[in-house]
């Protein structure tokens, strides 16, 4: 156990997470941030960002989140890397963080654990993985060059992925589930404008097929229910996230797809104990709502302080 | 220069003394991206467990990693990172991508338990 009794224990380094921690360690409390890998959280992994207000040429996203760390930082904010919290608990008042190795005490816990790409979950998807099949145009991109790919998934991401590797391939089939595009439009029409782009909507992925590498994927078109083989050498995936919220089962309330439910204040039922960010039950996940509810919750954090007198 | 706490393996000379002076090596090739920075963070935690086992990472980017991405056993991959197991030299394992700690302890206890 670790004896150091923390007034703010941050779960996650990502946006929210960080945010969390310049504002209340500008308020001078002892605030300790845990993250599971290191910080950065899932912007870490994008090329280029530019919706987050501030830089008008964009920015990369590991520079973006660099900075947000150091200012973290330099506010007094005491940050571990590679610990995973595997339960949280309310004690007497107090808050319990287990990690595998060590167990840690906070006043308040603020949850910003984020959520991690979902899988696809079709044949060749495990076995062709680093193969020919990645879930970062980020860092695989450079192996791609000259190649054709496919895009799995509208979305932002998928979107966001698929313009840094135009940078590297001969051509982009986007693939999307649903019969329109539910990424910003900028994107969208930077993109449809490109000659080395191909859109197929309303299409879904059968399986992911090839010898050594991925060679090609199969999908149908739902309307006409046709199969289809197109040949590729990688397919990039993005079909959306699930949740980091396991560990808080039986604390917190969570939603169908489980997503931690909180009150306006960023709270959950226990008090003291807030979750921000992506992991938050919501309709919209952006840099900046993650910002904004950690804000929200930094000054929750501080009010809840002062009523139990800390 | 990648940003993590294990030994960085960053010339030829380096990775030619490195596996001629030790029995069990395991080297993680990659970048500073969430495919590879798990991977990095296993090997962090797995270190002291594994004193037998000299752990480095490398940068992808650098010549040196030449040396990695010639590898036969590597001629397939197209994710990072590239994870190469060697024995007395030799490779005795390889892996392309995102891996856990479960699936590196499984390799680490299959290719070095002696």
């Amino acid at each position: 156990m670790n004896n150091s009794v923390y007034d703010v224990i941050i779960i996650g380094g990502g946006p929210a997470g960080l945010t969390a921690a310049i504002y209340t360690s500008r308020e001078m409390f002892k605030v300790l941030l845990l993250d599971k890998e290191i910080c950065g959280g899932l912007p870490a992994g994008t090329d280029l960002i530019e919706n987050y207000p501030g830089f008008s040429e964009g920015t990369n996203g590991i520079e973006l989140m660099s900075k947000f760390k150091k200012q973290a930082q330099r506010f007094g904010t005491e940050i571990v890397e590679f610990k995973e919290v595997k339960k949280v608990e309310p004690v007497e008042g107090k808050m319990k963080v287990y990690t595998e190795e060590e167990t840690y005490l906070g006043l308040t816990v603020i949850v910003a654990s984020g959520s991690i790409p979902k899988k696809l979950g079709v044949p060749g998807e495990e076995k062709f993985k680093g193969r020919g099949v990645s879930y970062c145009a980020t860092c695989d991109g450079p192996l791609y060059k000259d190649k054709d790919v496919a895009v799995i998934g509208c979305g932002n991401s998928g979107l966001q992925e698929g313009e840094a590797l135009l940078k590297y391939v001969k051509s982009i089939t986007f693939i999307e589930f649903l019969p329109f595009i539910n990424a910003e439009r900028i994107l969208q029409e930077r993109l449809r404008k490109n000659s080395k782009t191909n859109f197929l909507l309303n299409h879904r992925l059968i399986s992911i097929n090839g010898e050594d590498n991925v060679g090609s994927i199969t999908v149908e078109d739902r309307q006409a229910g046709e199969e289809k083989e197109i040949k590729v050498s990688g397919v990039f995936v993005y079909v959306g996230f699930l949740p980091n919220s396991e560990f808080l089962e039986g604390i917190a309330e969570l939603d169908s797809l489980g997503y931690i439910k909180t009150d306006e204040d960023m709270q959950i039922k226990v008090p003291g104990i807030y979750a921000v960010g992506d992991v938050r039950s919501k309709k919209v996940r952006q840099i900046g709502v993650a910002c904004g509810e950690a804000t929200i919750a930094a000054i929750a954090v501080r009010d809840y302080l002062k009523t139990i007198g800390a | 220069m990648l940003d993590t706490k294990l030994k960085h393996v960053e010339d030829d000379a380096e990775i030619k003394e490195l596996l001629e002076s030790n029995a069990n090596v395991m080297i993680c090739c990659g970048r500073m991206g969430p495919m590879c920075i798990p991977v990095f963070g296993s090997m962090q935690k797995l270190e002291p467990k594994y004193p037998h086992v000299q752990f480095r990472d490398m940068d992808f980017d650098i010549p040196a990693a030449d040396f990695i991405r010639g590898l036969p056993e590597c001629a397939y991959f197209m994710g990072l990172p590239f994870t190469v197991y060697f024995k007395k030299g030799k490779v005795v394992k390889a892996t392309s991508s995102i891996q856990n700690e479960k699936q590196i302890t499984k390799i680490l206890d299959e290719v070095f338990k002696d």
